[in-house]
């Protein structure tokens, strides 16, 4: 009788353990359901104001592309190498789809029927000061939405900065390269 | 004395015999069968979603890359489902009136989110996080398979612990090249264990056993 009631204590144990309580935890997942919160979503929505840790954003110019209201001409970070490699790899990534990696505008979307935005080497754009592009790409411009939540602040400079050398490299003369550049061009036709 | 077993006894023992072994055997190769068919691994099985959601189309034939939609794929854990708001950016002006994205437009009037359905969905107790394989050269298409060629996603592997650890313990035989991790079409080139080993020393790949402690996935 005793080793009988041993043995179903054990199965007991064994079977109560068959359930997928561990698997699916109540815990809140990004984006998960929540049947809680009046909107069904567990993600909260940040309260206005809420200013995140290291997020005072005091310097206007590097968060805005304006002091005063007017588009600051100098780029707020330091340009370097770095920091083009950085614009190229992020502007290829998020920009060329509608602009192209050239900046002529004819990225694939546009080729699939979106609105054409301008060229990046039209007067209008060559002349705008630099800060105009970080603005446009935290505001949106047009049909263009905003690309603050989607672009960090830094990446929206370094994606400038290099906005700047394709409207730079656009129009420079093959014989302006030097001899080892113009190897290299030639070496990719 | 008389006979205590009939002769046909004999027959019926052995028949038993056989039968259990078939039987193990049997059940044996079920188990695993079913263990490893889709039915279980919901590999290769589309799920419905809202909206028949073609990522062959948008990465394929219009060039998109991951980062556009998945924006937090290189600093978090969660790689992210885009709000409504970056599927509007070009669906305010394209394929406007489509049928079959009325639920988006209706979310972006309403403010409710889209309930896409998790494809991958890996259990509680694991801990998982992208931004950490990103960064150390494991790219997209390790577990995502060709997701650049499903019209509908679909689960590409099983995220199974032993597939997890396949590469835990040799990740020389998966890692690529950084700048490769979003490119769909990378494939391990010849001397793919020559090239592995220098970038899992050049990118800092813990195998003195990190790798394969409980706590490194389970915390």
């Amino acid at each position: 009788m005793r080793t009988r009631l041993v043995i179903l204590f054990g199965l007991v144990l064994t079977f109560a353990a068959c359930r997928p309580d561990m698997e699916n935890q109540p815990k809140a997942k990004p984006l998960s359901e929540s049947d809680f919160f009046s909107n069904q979503a567990n993600a909260r929505p940040i309260p206005p104001h809420t200013v995140e840790r290291g997020g005072a954003r005091e310097n206007a110019a590097f968060y805005t592309g304006l002091t005063n209201g007017t588009y600051i001409t100098q780029l707020p970070v330091k340009l370097t190498p770095e920091l083009l490699a950085r614009g190229q790899e992020r502007f290829n990534a998020i920009c060329a789809e509608c602009h192209d990696r050239t900046g002529s505008g004819n990225g694939m979307v546009v080729q699939r029927g979106f609105p054409q935005p301008p060229s990046f080497h039209v007067d209008r754009l060559r002349n705008a000061p630099i800060g105009h592009f970080f603005d446009v790409i935290t505001k949106g411009y047009g049909v263009m939405y905003p690309y603050a939540t989607r672009v960090e602040p830094e990446d929206r400079w370094a994606i400038a900065a290099y906005i700047r050398a394709l409207q730079l490299s656009h129009d420079i003369k093959g014989s302006e390269l030097t001899p080892g550049e113009q190897q290299k061009l030639e070496n990719k036709q | 004395m008389a006979q205590l077993f009939p002769k046909s006894a004999n027959v019926h023992a052995r028949v038993t015999i056989l039968g259990l072994v078939v039987l193990i055997c049997g059940a044996g190769w079920a188990t695993s069968t079913i263990y490893w068919s889709p039915y279980t691994t919901e590999v290769d099985v589309p799920l419905q979603q809202p909206i028949p959601f073609s990522h062959k189309h948008h990465v394929t034939d219009d060039g998109i890359d991951c980062r556009y939609c998945h924006t937090s794929v290189e600093k978090s854990s969660f790689a992210g489902i885009p709000p409504t708001e970056t599927c509007m950016t070009c669906h305010s002006q394209i394929w406007t009136d489509a049928p079959v994205l009325a639920s988006l437009r209706e979310s972006m009037a309403t403010g409710k989110p889209l309930k896409w359905v998790r494809v991958n969905d890996l259990a509680g107790y694991v801990y998982f996080n992208h931004s950490m394989h990103v960064a150390k050269g494991i790219g997209c298409s390790n577990c995502h398979g060709r997701i650049d060629q499903m019209p509908l996603t679909r689960k590409a592997q099983t995220l199974y612990m032993r597939w997890c650890l396949d590469c835990h313990e040799n990740p020389q035989k998966f890692i690529r090249p950084r700048d490769k991790v979003f490119d769909m079409a990378w494939q391990s080139p010849s001397n793919q264990l020559e090239q592995g080993q220098n970038l899992v020393s050049q990118y800092h790949v813990d195998t003195t056993g990190h790798l394969t402690n409980c706590s490194t996935c389970h915390r």
